[in-house]
C-alpha cells in the first residue's frame, strides 16, 4: 500500500495511505482463494460478502463491488480506513495461515475512494413515507447507519447532533491523517440526500429531552457515544499542558486548531509530550502531537507491546514516525511550577503479572522503581465513558456502572418502550464497525415494532 | 445559521447581544449558559444566558470584549447571522425560597445573575442585589434589578456612587445596609468570586459562585474546564457552573484561565504590514 514517507508524512495532516491503484488493487484481489467456506465473512462484524466484493474486482466491475458492500456497510470508505482488520476479517482469512492475509480493508477503501471519484454514487430506492417517524440521538456511525437504514424504508428521520459539524468521532476524534473531513462530509451529504433531516447544535438531554422528543417521534434511538474523558486521578491533573486525548483531539480535527490563527482555537505546540494511554485514540493524539512539531513524543502504556489495543497498522506508523514507547510504564504523579505549567512526570516502571478480566496480564509495580521525565504536555487516552446527560434527563433509561445504557445486544432495546440505543454509548468506546453493526440491528428491530 | 436580533454596547466594552434561538428559548432557565460561535473559523465561545423571550424565540447574553473572539461578536449588527448556537448547557442555578440571598453582579455577572435574582424574586426569595464595579457609569440594568430586589446596592471603587470600595468592605456594607443573608450568590469575574468568598467565609453564609472556566464543547466531552471542587474534580459546563465559593480550589482555577493568555492576542495583532511590531 503506498503510503507517504513518515519524515514527510510529520510534517503535514495529509492522509498517510494512499491508496491502492486499479492495478494495485486487482492484483490483490487476484490473491484471495475463493475459500469455499470463507471465514472473513464471520470475521466481520457486519457480515460483508467479501468473497463476491473481491470477485468484482478481479473481473474488473467495481461499481458491482461497491454495491456488494453496501448491502452490509454503509460507510465503506471510513471502515476501510479505521476498522481494525487484523482483528477482524484479515484474522481469519485463510492465506493469512502460512503467508499474508488478503488486505481486504485496503481493497474495500479502493471501492469506496472509486466510486466517490467516478462521481456514480447508487442512490438505493426510496419507499414512499410510511407516515411514521423516528428521532436519532447522535450523528455518529451507529446513528448514521440508522437513519440511512430507515429512511429508504419510508420512515421521516430526524438526526440531533449536539456539535456544529456531523460525524461524532469520525469528525472530532480521528485526525485528517487517518481519515479526511472531506469524506466524512461526503457520507454525511449522501445520507441527507437520501432525505435525512440533520439539526446541529442539539444537546439531547438539555436543548430536548428524550421524552419531549417521543411527543414527536414514534422511536428515538440514542447513539451518543462515549464522549466522557477519563483521567488518571493522580495528583496534578489540573496542571496547564494536561489535557484529555477528547480536547487535544477536539482542538486539532474539529475546531482544526492546527490551522491556529487562521482558525481561531488555538492549539498549544508542546515540545515534549507524554501520551498516557495504548489505544487507538493514544496512536491518533501522539502522532498529532508530532505534526505539530513536537521534538519527542512519548507513548506511556502500563503493559507490553502485545498487550496494547491499537489497530496495529498504527502502533506501526507511530513507530516508524519516531514515536518513542515507553512499555511497562505507569505514570503517577504530574509536577509543575508556581505559574500552574506542567514540567515533568514521575513514572513507576511495570512487570507483567496475573492476566485480568480482560484476559491481558496484569501489570506489577516494581518497588523502587521512580523516574521522572521531563515534559511539556500530557494527553490522557486512557479511554472514555458515555456521557450522563442523556441518562440523567430520561427517567427509567436504565444504565450500567459506567454509565452505559443498558440495551438487548440483538435488538437494541432499552429499559424504556419506544428508544433504542447502540454504539460506544452501551459499550463504551469501541469501534467504528461495531457502532454500525449495531445500528444496523436497531433499525431493524425498529422497524419490525413500528411495523406492528 | 442563526440572526442577530441586536448587539449593542450598553456600557464601555460590555456588550448585549440577542439572537433568535428558538429551540434555546424554549429550554433556557436561570444559569444556563449558550456556546457560539461568531463565524466558520472562530472558537466556540460560552456566553451566559442573561434573558430570553419565548415568543419572538429569542436570548440574551452580556458579553465583555476582551479577545479575539468577543472582538468579532462586538461587530455584528442587527441582521447579520452566526454559525453557531447551542444550548442551554450547564445545570440550572438552585431556585426557591431561601429567605434573604444577595445577589452580587459585576461586569459581565450583572447579566448573567439578572435572571437568578428575578427566578429567586418569583420564588418567595428576599433579594437584595449589589452591583459593583471601577465607577458607576460601568453598571447597567438597575431598574431591572429594581423591579425584583427588595434593594439595589451600588458598590464602586472611584467613589462616584453611595458605597466606596471592593467587595472586601461586603461585611461592613452589609451591616450599613441592615441586611443579614441566608445566602449569596456572586457572578462575575474570577477575583470578584474568589474575593467575596473569602469575605464570606469568614461570615460562614453559603456563598454560590457562577464559574467561568475556559470551554470547547461545553457538553462534558473534553475536559478543559475542570476545576477542583471539594477536593474532586468536576466540569464546570455538566457539574457546574455554579459551585460552593467556600470549596474551588482557585489558585488552580486562577492559573488555568490564563492558559491561553497568549494566543489570545496573536489574532488581534495580523494587520498583513511587515513592521507590525
Amino acid at each position: 500500500m503506498p503510503k507517504q514517507e513518515p519524515f514527510e508524512r510529520i510534517r503535514n495532516f495529509d492522509e498517510v495511505a494512499l491508496g491502492y491503484t486499479p492495478e494495485l488493487a486487482r492484483e490483490e484481489a487476484g490473491r484471495c482463494l475463493g475459500c469455499k467456506n470463507p471465514h472473513c465473512v464471520a470475521g466481520c462484524p457486519v457480515g460483508i460478502d467479501i468473497p463476491q466484493f473481491i470477485q468484482h474486482i478481479i473481473e474488473g466491475d467495481f461499481g458491482a463491488g461497491v454495491k456488494k458492500i453496501k448491502e452490509r456497510n454503509a460507510l465503506p470508505a471510513v471502515c476501510g480506513r479505521v476498522c481494525p482488520q487484523e482483528e477482524q476479517c484479515e484474522k481469519v482469512c485463510v492465506l493469512g495461515k502460512k503467508h499474508e492475509a488478503v488486505a481486504i480493508g485496503r481493497l474495500e477503501r479502493f471501492l469506496a475512494d472509486w466510486e466517490a471519484a467516478s462521481g456514480a454514487v447508487e442512490k438505493p430506492d426510496i419507499a414512499s413515507p410510511n407516515g411514521r417517524n423516528v428521532a436519532v440521538v447522535g450523528s455518529g456511525p451507529a446513528g448514521i447507519t440508522v437513519a440511512s437504514d430507515l429512511v429508504v424504508l419510508g420512515y421521516d428521520v430526524a438526526v440531533f447532533e449536539a456539535l456544529h459539524e456531523a460525524g461524532g468521532v469520525l469528525t472530532y476524534g480521528i485526525p485528517e491523517f487517518r481519515l479526511p473531513k472531506a469524506i466524512v462530509k461526503r457520507e454525511v451529504e449522501y445520507v441527507k440526500s437520501l432525505g435525512v433531516k440533520l439539526h446541529l447544535d442539539c444537546i439531547v438531554g438539555k436543548t430536548r429531552t428524550v421524552d419531549a422528543l417521543l411527543e414527536g417521534f414514534d422511536a428515538i434511538f440514542i447513539g451518543a457515544g462515549a464522549g466522557l474523558p477519563w483521567f488518571m486521578e493522580i495528583p496534578g491533573e489540573n496542571l496547564n499542558g494536561v489535557y484529555s486525548a477528547n480536547e487535544y483531539l477536539t482542538r486539532c480535527n474539529l475546531m482544526k486548531g492546527f490551522q491556529f490563527p487562521a482558525y481561531r482555537t488555538p492549539l498549544k505546540r508542546a515540545s515534549r509530550v507524554a501520551v498516557f494511554g495504548g489505544g487507538n485514540v493514544a496512536m491518533d493524539s501522539a502522532r498529532t502531537a508530532l505534526r505539530l512539531g513536537a521534538d519527542e513524543v512519548h507513548i506511556v502504556y502500563r503493559r507490553s507491546r502485545s498487550e496494547m489495543p491499537a489497530r496495529i497498522e498504527e502502533i506501526e506508523n507511530a513507530e516508524e514516525e519516531g514515536v518513542i514507547f515507553d512499555y511497562l510504564t505507569l505514570p503517577i504523579r504530574l509536577l509543575g511550577n508556581e505559574e500552574g505549567w506542567l514540567t515533568e512526570i514521575e513514572c513507576l516502571k511495570m512487570e507483567l503479572g496475573e492476566p485480568d478480566e480482560s484476559g491481558r496480564r496484569r501489570p506489577v509495580p516494581i518497588k523502587g522503581s521512580e523516574f521522572t521525565m521531563k515534559v511539556d504536555a500530557v494527553v490522557c487516552a486512557i479511554g472514555n465513558s458515555p456521557n450522563p446527560l442523556i441518562a440523567m434527563t430520561t427517567p427509567g433509561l436504565r444504565t450500567g456502572k459506567k454509565g452505559e445504557v443498558l440495551a438487548d445486544e440483538e435488538t437494541g432495546r432499552t429499559s424504556r418502550e419506544k428508544v433504542w440505543a447502540g454504539g460506544d454509548v452501551v459499550t463504551g468506546a469501541a469501534t467504528v464497525i461495531s457502532a454500525m453493526g449495531a445500528g444496523r440491528k436497531a433499525a431493524k428491530s425498529i422497524h419490525e415494532t413500528l411495523s406492528e | 445559521m442563526y440572526r442577530v436580533v441586536t448587539r449593542r454596547m450598553i456600557v464601555p466594552n460590555l456588550h448585549e447581544f440577542t439572537v433568535e434561538a428558538p429551540q434555546v428559548a424554549m429550554a433556557a432557565r436561570p444559569g444556563n449558559f449558550v456556546i457560539l460561535r461568531p463565524d466558520e473559523t472562530g472558537e466556540r465561545v460560552p456566553l451566559t444566558v442573561a434573558d430570553w423571550d419565548l415568543e419572538a424565540g429569542t436570548v440574551t447574553s452580556v458579553f465583555l470584549q476582551v479577545g479575539a473572539s468577543t472582538a468579532r461578536l462586538a461587530r455584528l449588527k442587527a441582521g447579520d447571522t452566526i454559525p453557531t448556537y447551542a444550548g442551554p448547557l450547564g445545570k440550572d442555578a438552585e431556585i426557591g425560597n431561601f429567605g434573604t440571598v444577595l445577589c452580587i453582579g459585576g461586569c459581565y455577572g450583572i447579566g448573567s445573575i439578572y435572571p437568578v435574582a428575578r427566578a429567586l424574586h418569583e420564588a418567595g426569595s428576599t433579594v437584595y442585589t449589589l452591583l459593583e464595579g471601577r465607577s458607576r457609569y460601568l453598571l447597567y440594568w438597575q431598574e431591572r434589578f429594581q423591579k425584583v430586589s427588595a434593594r439595589v446596592i451600588e458598590l464602586t471603587r472611584d467613589g462616584s456612587t453611595a458605597h466606596t470600595g471592593h467587595i472586601s468592605r461586603l461585611q461592613e456594607i452589609l451591616n450599613l445596609e441592615r441586611i443579614t443573608p441566608d445566602r449569596i450568590i456572586v457572578n462575575g469575574c474570577t477575583f470578584l468570586m474568589m474575593r467575596t468568598s473569602d469575605v464570606t467565609r469568614e461570615l460562614g453564609v453559603k456563598t454560590i459562585v457562577n464559574m467561568n472556566p475556559i470551554m470547547i464543547d461545553g457538553t462534558g466531552m473534553c475536559g478543559v474546564c475542570r476545576l477542583t471542587v471539594a477536593g474532586k474534580m468536576r466540569f464546570a459546563c455538566v457539574d457546574g457552573p455554579d459551585f460552593d465559593g467556600h470549596e474551588v480550589d482557585w489558585k488552580e482555577f486562577l492559573a488555568r484561565r490564563k492558559t491561553y493568555n497568549p494566543e489570545e492576542i496573536q489574532p488581534l495583532r495580523r494587520s498583513g504590514c511587515a513592521s507590525h511590531y
